[in-house]
């Protein structure tokens, strides 16, 4: 393979294929979230009505980023118009074929603007002119939604692995160093470190060392998922950024460790591994030069902790995958004790596209210290879930009320986590802080991986930092002692507080030993672990106060601060509730207002359920 | 470690040993293989018992206590098989205290096997879970995705013999 073939088979897929001037493109978002909304039976059913046509070409594609709306179908006439359709099921996809494929007349009712505002008169008819798209700038997903994955040919029409190829015939491997300390592009895995100062330190006595690449595709964050996209959507956008990374700082074999929760992305890791091999993008002697790559896939085996560099490489080398103190950091000794660098899915997306349009270009979008874009996967109480990338100090506000179409029901908006279990929330009084690695941190919540959960009124903050925990007391390695036994007692104070057990002095020692834990642990994992509690302390005292002196949770979630009682005046006493009372709390005779006993009561809601008269009220 | 925990005897398939080895064969030479090689042990016997574990230590001259610490560590590997019907029992409060405790006890006593187990024929593994939310209907137990609701001891053998 020559740069020259690369750019024919550029040429030849974007006349025949992606620019064609002659059929019909359809695209069917085909990534673990479409397929679980039924997206198979839809791609079916259009390429089952399109056989033979040879004026239309069905294929699939990854994550376009809404998933709520999911199977997604959008359409690419000759002309390059596009139409997006939503929530489309085999009866609507026969619908879009007869109408829009053959009769040339986009099918009104099933428009992404059904669902999605344009901020205009005119409703959207493509993801394009929606304001959920139009506020996000897209590099890290540049090409999810927009090619078939499983083609590397596709990739190589979009300027795949051109980078590549112009690092390796123009560029010296200190010049690759260069660019990518000047895009100030940082790790997008959640901590920030800037990505070539990482390789910077890996650099030295290239040619003399076995040295390591590794991809940390070990998303474990509950809540996060773009890195799933990216690997279900653009994987050989990754392979070539560990490509050119193996050339920055001379190593010749990469790991990419996936989690083995994530089938889709496997499986179209392993075809993109075997195409390039294929083709001699990886391998031996890559575009007729000395440099030679090769990249092997590790699968996770259901361990949170193997997320943390460490832990992963540990894990890699075949052990428990504990992590390791550092330092030696592993740029000095990393898998197998040799220099290692590893990036994040995200992190390495953006790559190809920094070393193609330069560091000035990427290092114009976004804030003083965090330049490009970031993905979110937006969840939890918002009108809009799914993914967006947007540039680097973008306001919450903007993220939640634009691009998210704000809060269901009405309902007040009340914080947003981010950074998962390792990270806090950002309360309404920073809801115009424009979103950067340090501003977050100064607001004491953290980037992290990218998942942004939104909550309202009704979530209780004490709840979620005691959810994460468990999280966190689960997933500790037992390695360290701060870890494995300062979380589980966190989480024992947080239980007394929910439970209404608590006294203030419980308060005193749950921030002791949360900052202490901070302090100590060994990894990651640990240090970060107690962030939901400090984080929700320092904006949301109020509500642990309210379970600890007034034994209430304000937002009614915690079962145990419930009272269920029956108001007489609604109640008729016909004993449907003391019949379902699956504990015998209830009592009253026919006919009579029935009460419930709180003490044999465990605040199921059986009794709310069962009662017609809606007499059974929580205070 | 006890290999006598194990009610299911384990197969002794000369055609499964072969595949075993061939997958040690193919992945001898190469650094950090162990995890590999248990995935994939796991597909062919469905789990990794002691014997399987052994197998993998001697052919690898890997000691047999780093793989257990390493089969142990990660939640996608399991000593124990499971069986063609996953009964599960709720033991959170509110089927607790209607009885899903004596069910079960029922349930061991049926199968004669403990939580955490499987049949020696593999068709029912066993296992506990917290509240699914079906408080009303206490105590309840899943096999598979069938619910049985307000489930009385008396009743287990009839319940577990539909699938017999």
């Amino acid at each position: 393979m020559k740069l020259q073939d690369l750019n024919s088979i550029k040429e030849r897929v974007l006349s025949d294929v992606l620019e064609s001037t002659e059929t019909i493109r359809v695209l069917v978002g085909l990534a673990t979230c479409g397929i679980a909304s039924g997206a198979v039976p839809v791609m079916e059913k259009l390429t089952e009505l399109a056989a033979g046509n040879e004026k239309i070409s069905v294929s699939k594609t990854g994550c376009i980023g809404i998933c709520q709306y999911e199977p997604i179908v959008e359409v690419i006439t000759p002309d390059h118009q596009k139409t997006t359709y939503v929530k489309v099921t085999p009866e609507k996809a026969e619908i879009i074929y007869k109408e829009h494929l053959l009769g040339g007349t986009p099918v009104p009712d099933y428009l992404v603007g059904t669902v999605l505002p344009s901020g205009e008169d005119e409703i959207a008819t493509c993801l394009e002119e929606t304001i959920f798209y139009k506020k996000q700038h897209r590099i890290a997903l540049r090409n999810c939604g927009r090619i078939d994955p499983e083609q590397i040919d596709q990739y190589i029409a979009t300027d795949g692995y051109q980078a590549l190829g112009k690092v390796l015939t123009t560029m010296s491997p200190d010049d690759v160093i260069q660019t990518m300390l000047d895009s100030g592009l940082r790790g997008r895995g959640g901590a920030g470190f800037p990505t070539g100062l990482k390789w910077k330190f890996a650099s030295g006595n290239r040619g003399n060392v076995q040295k390591y690449v590794c991809c940390n595709a070990d998303e474990g964050d509950p809540g996060a998922f773009m890195d799933r996209a990216v690997l279900e959507g653009d994987p050989h956008a990754v392979l070539e950024a560990m490509a050119i990374a193996g050339y920055a700082i001379g190593a010749s074999m990469g790991y990419i460790y996936v989690r083995a929760e994530y089938p889709t992305a496997i499986a179209r890791l392993r075809i993109a591994i075997d195409q390039a091999k294929e083709l001699g993008l990886l391998g031996d002697n890559i575009f007729g030069t000395d440099f030679s790559f090769d990249i092997d896939l590790r699968l996770g085996s259901g361990a949170f902790v193997c997320g943390e560099e460490t832990a992963l490489m540990t894990s890699i080398e075949g052990n428990r995958g504990e992590p390791r103190p550092r330092p030696p950091f592993p740029a000095v000794k990393g898998l197998f004790q040799q220099p290692t660098i590893l990036n994040n899915v995200e992190t390495w997306a953006n790559i190809p596209r920094i070393i193609l349009n330069g560091a000035e270009w990427f290092s114009s979008m976004g804030t003083e210290k965090s330049k490009g874009t970031k993905v979110f996967a937006l969840g939890g109480k918002i009108n809009n879930t799914g993914l967006v990338e947007i540039e680097m100090g973008t306001t919450l506000r903007e993220v939640i009320e634009e691009i998210g179409g704000g809060i269901p029901n009405g309902k007040a908006f009340k914080a947003a986590q981010t950074g998962g279990p390792s990270g806090g929330c950002i309360s309404k009084e920073n809801y115009e802080v424009p979103i950067d690695y340090d501003n977050l941190i100064a607001i004491g919540s953290m980037m992290g991986s990218g998942g942004l959960i939104v909550m309202d009124e009704d979530n209780c903050m004490v709840d979620i930092a005691k959810f994460f925990l468990e999280f966190t007391v689960d997933e500790s390695c037992g390695k360290c002692t701060p870890c494995r036994i300062g979380t589980r007692r966190l989480l024992e104070i947080m239980e007394k507080i929910t439970s209404g057990n608590a006294t203030m002095k419980d308060l005193e020692h749950l921030e002791e030993l949360a900052t202490y834990i901070k302090e100590d642990a060994l990894c990651g994992l640990g240090q970060t672990a107690p962030n939901p509690v400090l984080s929700t302390l320092r904006y949301f005292r109020h509500e642990y106060e309210a379970h600890i002196k007034n034994k209430k949770c304000p937002a009614g979630v915690c079962k145990d601060l419930l009272v269920f009682s029956i108001n007489p005046h609604l109640c008729v006493g016909c004993g449907l509730c003391q019949s379902k009372c699956p504990t015998g709390a209830i009592f009253g005779t026919l006919r009579k207002p029935h009460v419930i006993n709180p003490e044999i009561c465990i605040r199921c809601g059986t009794c709310i359920s069962a009662c017609k008269q809606e007499a059974v009220e929580v205070v | 470690m006890k290999a006598a925990q194990n009610a299911v005897p384990f197969n002794n398939d000369p055609a499964l040993q072969e595949r075993l080895q061939a997958i040690i064969e193919k992945y001898k030479d190469e650094k950090g293989a162990l995890i590999p090689v248990l995935q994939q042990a796991q597909d062919i016997y469905g789990y990794l018992p002691i014997e399987v574990q052994m197998a993998v230590a001697k052919a690898m001259d890997v000691p047999l206590e780093k793989i257990y610490g390493v089969v142990t560590f990660y939640s996608f590997f399991n000593l124990y098989p499971k069986g063609d019907y996953e009964i599960s029992v709720c033991l959170g409060t509110a089927c607790y205290v209607k009885g899903s405790r004596k069910v079960l006890d029922c349930i061991q006593e049926t199968l004669s096997i403990e939580p955490g187990q499987c049949t020696s024929d593999r068709k029912f593994s066993l296992d506990t879970c917290r509240c699914i939310g079906a408080c009303g209907l206490a105590p309840v137990m899943l096999i598979n995705d069938d619910v049985y609701g307000r489930v009385l001891p008396a009743e287990v053998p009839e319940i577990i013999s539909k699938y017999q």
